[in-house]
């Protein structure tokens, strides 16, 4: 127990913290853009892997970090564009088109990175962000800017919700569709937006992986952070200031866990280390069930001017 | 652009739709093989000649088609009654792991008892297994409102790490030179072979029969009848007097000893061991079969025959022409797509505004 | 005459092969108040969807104040004046009146929301029109006439000068539907121009200047509400004379089949609370009340799919069990209320639709394998006895119009499978909730008769619907429930109009426990 309490006193498990929750609040946002407008989008995983390979390999081909993420962030949008297509347009089944994406992107992005680099066995790299020295806080001047534009874009996202006619708008749509219309509001326009943002957010969650956590791109490196996000919406009440909450809750037990794994030896096997975050997503949905408030729309195909 | 529902719907273009499907899919994959600097003809024409092309050919397509016939059907049978079963694959570890554990090679000769018993057992323990994971989440949607999809996807990764535990520990193979695989299975349990000098095994012969099991199920039981109604209409099925929560607790039960058996039949007749990646992903493989198939048992046995082909095809084309495996993959999520859109196709007629 | 405010001119719809508005036009003038009247089905909602912009007509135009109306945009509708009140509320539950009311009315692109002055220009009008409700309030939490009251604001706030109400009465109680027609009156003053959307004689007389009756898409009559009669409006609206309701002989009512003591159900509107009746062979009771009181409660608890969590309930001396197979097999008859969502399962065939019930019974399974045969042939049966049309045994049951649906569903609960031709097993309850609501008058008719005929045959017969006239009709005693109690219930002929509407609004009129002699 005084080993844990040593652990939360120093400032690098704090920087873990931060490092850990940063693709997941990005990824958490996203779907939370999306589902608030009504539309479950369970791409986020697909998507993930897709930034994380298109970002990267814009980079690797010369390309500045900061145009890197914006090209992560194009691919969500196009992977965005497609299941707001599906959903919104044909009013297919949300479930299984977020995993037709979902299996989509992952194996596109696999076959271009086996295409773009056919032999090599050990992953080729670029040059990550840099930590932001420059910052002087503690523990935030050992993150990357991108880690700083998560923060940023939860009270910017929480203010576009809650105070602007737009974000009135994605919240009607996702409540009563029908109530959107009949004021005039194109439910499908607003849904398309929402979702092409949401998974522009979630294809930069992917590129932090490679172009500020590590520096390569490697097979199964999303590993679930995707679902672990659609979980966390459900958790943060479709709120933004508590998925970011959340976030970093799960980011502490991850962080906790590896460093446990590391301090602990071996009383208990290193994979119930491992298994911990998904337990506790897990946990975390069953706590929350009963009073969760979804948005009301939400996975409901909404057919205009249908009998 | 809206959609507009069209009067009838003929049953042709119900047959047509993942035909044309399919064709639309390969058009686009094209696209993917000039990427890659080969040439179009060329490599679907090894992709086919590899899948379908050679009795050796055709006997890997229905080696590998075996676990796909029933991660397909478990997963029909889930989301027929709009159970999100996304768990197969961590159902089918556990069905591998629980034949492994009840038929495996422990301390050099496993459990004294007659192989056919033993069989059964091992089956059984599988099938059980897949069922009891599946139960959990099935229990928190039908009591507490939880969503499954996030849950069995979770349970997966949970499933995997738990399965490297055992590999490391209680069920390690004392022969393999640190390489994690289990322990063996026992000879006598493992499934003979269909056709010598292939791997075509029985397991096909059991897959075969479980799906036209599930189709009488859900045609001519009352219990198929269960299903049927709360996947179309909880509401109106409770109304008429289904038992949701314990047709819900069925349907989660029979998907999950279905992915099992997947499991335990992969061991049985392609593997004797489960390593950590006997399974490149059959559980959600599956999910694709099961909607090519349109939800339809029978349906699935010719749906896992068509993916198995491209994926055993990709193989032996990669090795000719060089163009990565993953091609399989893109033109399995592909079809996906295209079927589902063409499916509304023969309901909706697309008008421009 | 002025100009008209607004002009239709030879509109048309299609679905399929369902004509719903024939070559329809109209005019509205300025200070007018129109009613559209016209039975279930005649094409009444069609239209002002059209002209409010969810459907795009097939042939014909809109003028709006003179200038052509772009067809199949609400907001090009907003924009010309034309506001709508729908039947089935447009509002979301979580979120606030004033976000209800607001949503919309800003440009997208405008990155804060003006929420003070929402607020002052929302009281603004609603004190203009005598609407007052709290800006603050989540929709989840008002009564359903508050709901309305937001949903016209909601019309009023964007400036509408023309206003369309779609059965706006259907929701309330008579005295607080009187009180939306003083409301109407103020609006005529402040210069608006109003369409009604009824199929209520009496309230479309009442309230009207001008009536236009549809009938199967057409337009069939025009006229001034003053010097028209009901006799007339129903002759329009049915295209033949209907004779007057027969005056009924009182019954003397038979054995107790089913008995409720105290009973009350867990929930939040939508509850029983320590409802005590009496339900006995060959007589209906009839339940008067505004949908939302405890009727759905009551239904459910009836029809199995629901618990009692106080008080008790017997069948037959039996204590109920919440499990609607087995009611099934004790003669309960139900009818629900929503056909569509509750009874039938619309994927399914209608064959397996016939005898959903009934499946778990040896009659039609055994040891859980269908006797095929047996369910098609009870199935055939049904949809021979009761005319069920629109497509055979093995179309979907979603395929069939409303009225088929209803009959099929009554097949299913009155016809018993093991009854023959001349000796029919007529159910012991019948449950019927709203079972005439949106029928034509043919289908209404023929459902009405398969009631007293059971009843006649010995049947208990519970009828609970929010239409009045149906009520004092078909009933041989009446109660009327409010917020989950009900009153005890007295011979049809002992009550009044006026009564009925005091205690649909919960207003006692005597100490609730004498429970008069029938």
């Amino acid at each position: 127990m005084m080993e844990v309490l040593d652990l939360l006193l120093q400032p690098a498990f704090w920087v873990a913290v931060l490092r850990i929750a940063t693709p997941l609040i990005l990824g958490t946002l996203g779907v939370l853009l999306c589902e608030r407008a009504g539309v479950l989008n369970l791409g986020i995983e697909g998507i993930m892997v897709a930034g994380a390979f298109t970002g990267w390999l814009a980079v690797y081909g010369g390309a500045p970090l900061w145009v890197g993420v914006g090209v992560a962030a194009l691919t969500g949008a196009a992977f965005g564009l497609l299941h707001a297509f599906l959903t919104v347009t044909l009013a297919l089944s949300q479930h299984v088109s977020g995993l037709g994406i979902t299996l989509l992107a992952t194996a596109l992005s696999y076959y271009g990175y086996r295409v773009s680099f056919p032999k090599v066995s050990t992953p080729p790299t670029v040059t990550p962000f840099a930590d932001m020295e420059w910052l002087g806080f503690p523990v935030l001047a050992q993150q990357t800017p991108l880690t700083l534009l998560a923060l940023v874009l939860v009270p910017l996202i929480g203010y576009t919700l809650y105070r602007t006619p737009v974000g009135l708008a994605v919240r009607m749509v996702g409540e009563n569709p029908q109530a959107a219309e009949g004021q005039g509001v194109s439910v499908a326009a607003v849904r398309y937006g929402a979702i092409v943002a949401g998974s522009a957010l979630m294809g930069v969650a992917g590129c932090f992986l490679t172009l500020a956590a590590f520096n390569a791109f490697f097979f199964n490196m999303v590993n679930g952070r995707g679902w672990i996000c659609v979980a966390l919406v459900v958790f943060a009440s479709w709120r933004p200031g508590k998925a970011l909450l959340g976030a970093l809750l799960f980011a502490f037990f991850d962080a906790l866990q590896l460093r446990l794994q590391q301090a602990g030896g071996a009383v208990l096997p290193y994979q119930m280390y491992l298994m911990l975050p998904y337990v506790l997503s897990i946990v975390a949905l069953v706590l929350v069930a009963r009073k969760a408030s979804y948005p009301q729309a939400l996975m409901k195909p909404y057919r205009k001017g249908e009998r | 652009m809206r959609l507009e529902k069209r009067a009838a719907n003929s049953t042709a273009a119900l047959v047509l739709a993942p035909v044309g499907a399919v064709a639309f899919t390969l058009l686009v994959s094209a696209l993917l093989v000039l990427w890659a600097g080969a040439a179009v003809g060329q490599t679907y024409t090894l992709l086919f000649k590899g899948g379908f092309g050679s009795v050796f050919a055709l006997s890997e397509t229905l080696t590998r088609a075996i676990p796909l016939i029933l991660t397909g059907l478990a997963v029909t049978v889930a989301f027929k009654a709009r159970l999100f079963n996304i768990g197969a694959e961590g159902q089918l570890y556990v069905g591998a792991l629980a034949a492994v554990a009840v038929g495996g090679l422990h301390g050099g000769t496993g459990f004294d008892l007659p192989p056919s018993l033993l069989f059964v057992s091992m089956m059984l323990a599988s099938a059980l297994a897949g069922a009891l994971l599946l139960l959990g989440p099935a229990l928190m949607k039908a009591r507490l409102g939880v969503d499954e999809v996030v849950t069995t996807l979770l349970l997966n990764f949970i499933v995997l790490l738990f399965v490297s535990m055992m590999l490391d520990g209680a069920m390690k193979d004392p022969t393999a030179m640190g390489w994690p695989q289990s322990v063996a299975l026992m000879g006598e349990l493992e499934l003979s072979k269909l056709i010598d000098q292939t791997r075509v095994h029985t397991g096909l012969l059991w897959a075969c029969a479980l799906a036209v099991g599930v189709w009488v199920l859900m045609q001519y039981t009352v219990l198929g009848f269960d299903i049927r109604a709360i996947g179309a209409n909880a509401r109106g099925a409770a109304f008429a007097g289904v038992p949701v929560t314990r047709t819900v607790v069925l349907v989660a039960m029979l998907s999950g000893a279905l992915a099992g058996l997947a499991g335990a039949i992969e061991v049985a007749g392609r593997t004797s061991y489960v390593t950590l990646d006997m399974s490149p992903g059959y559980g959600y493989t599956g999910i694709v079969i099961a909607m090519l198939a349109g939800l339809h048992p029978l349906a699935v046995v010719a749906a896992s025959i068509y993916v198995a082909g491209m994926l055993v095809g990709a193989d032996s084309m990669s090795r000719a022409v060089g163009v990565p495996t993953y091609i399989a993959d893109v033109i399995v999520a592909a079809s996906l797509i295209s079927v589902l859109v063409a499916t509304l196709l023969t309901q909706y007629r697309v008008r421009w505004k | 005459m002025a100009e008209p405010v607004l002009s239709l001119s030879r509109i048309t719809k299609r679905f399929g092969a369902l004509v719903a508005n024939d070559a329809i036009s109209l005019q509205l003038h300025a200070g007018e108040v129109l009613a559209l009247l016209g039975e279930n089905g005649a094409g009444k909602s069609t239209l002002v969807s059209i002209l409010f912009g969810h459907y795009v007509a097939d042939e014909g135009s809109i003028t709006a104040f003179g200038r052509p109306l772009p067809s199949g945009d609400p907001r090009a509708a907003l924009a010309a004046g034309i506001g709508m009140v729908h039947q089935h509320f447009t509002l979301a539950d979580n979120l606030s009146v004033l976000d209800n009311v607001m949503m919309g009315s800003e440009p997208l692109w405008q990155p804060f929301a003006r929420k003070r002055k929402a607020r002052e220009r929302l009281d603004e009008v609603a004190r203009q029109f005598g609407l007052e409700v709290d800006p603050d309030a989540l929709i989840g939490n008002l009564s359903v006439g508050e709901r309305q009251r937001v949903e016209i604001l909601k019309a009023l706030y964007r400036g509408a000068r023309i206003l369309i109400l779609d059965e706006p009465t259907a929701v309330l109680t008579p005295q607080e539907s009187e009180a939306l027609f003083s409301v109407l009156t103020q609006m005529v003053a402040q210069g608006l121009s109003i369409i009604f959307i009824s199929h209520k004689l009496g309230e479309v007389l009442r309230v009207s200047s001008r009536i236009a009756v549809l009938r199967a898409g057409k337009l069939v009559a025009e006229a001034d509400a003053a010097g028209t009669s009901q006799e007339q409006l129903a002759q329009w609206m049915v295209g033949h004379a209907i004779s007057a309701a027969q005056a009924r002989p009182t019954r003397a009512c038979g054995a107790l089949v089913c008995e409720l003591t105290n009973a009350s159900t867990a929930g939040g509107r939508e509850r029983l609370d320590r409802v005590s009746l009496k339900l006995n062979a060959g007589e209906i009771l009839a339940i008067a009340g505004v949908s939302g009181n405890g009727q759905s409660a009551l239904a459910e608890l009836l029809s199995g799919t629901r618990q009692v969590t106080g008080g008790q309930v017997t069948l037959l001396g039996q204590a109920l069990q919440n499990r609607p197979a087995q009611l099934v097999e004790l003669g309960v008859a139900r009818i629900p209320e929503d056909r569509h969502a509750v009874g039938v399962v619309g994927d399914l065939p209608v064959w397996e639709n016939a005898v959903s019930e009934r499946l778990r019974s040896p009659v039609f399974s055994r040891w859980s394998w269908i006797l095929r045969r047996k369910a098609r042939e009870h199935a055939a049966r049904v949809i021979r006895t009761f005319d069920v049309r629109g497509g055979g045994q093995l179309t979907p049951a979603r395929a069939l119009s409303g009225g088929n649906m209803q009959k099929l569903i009554l097949g299913r609960a009155l016809l018993h499978p093991l009854g023959e031709a001349l000796h029919p097993i007529p159910p012991r309850l019948i449950v019927a909730h709203q079972p005439t609501w949106g029928l034509d008058i043919g289908a209404v008719a023929y459902v009405q008769d398969q009631l007293i005929a059971a009843r006649d045959a010995g049947a208990a017969v519970l009828l609970i619907s929010d239409d009045l006239d149906e009520v004092l009709t078909m009933g041989d005693r009446v109660a009327v429930m409010h917020a989950g109690q009900l009153s005890p219930s007295k011979p049809a002929t002992h009550w009044s109009r006026e009564a009925i509407g005091l205690a649909m609004a919960g207003v006692a009129q005597e100490p609730p426990h004498s429970e008069r002699a029938t």
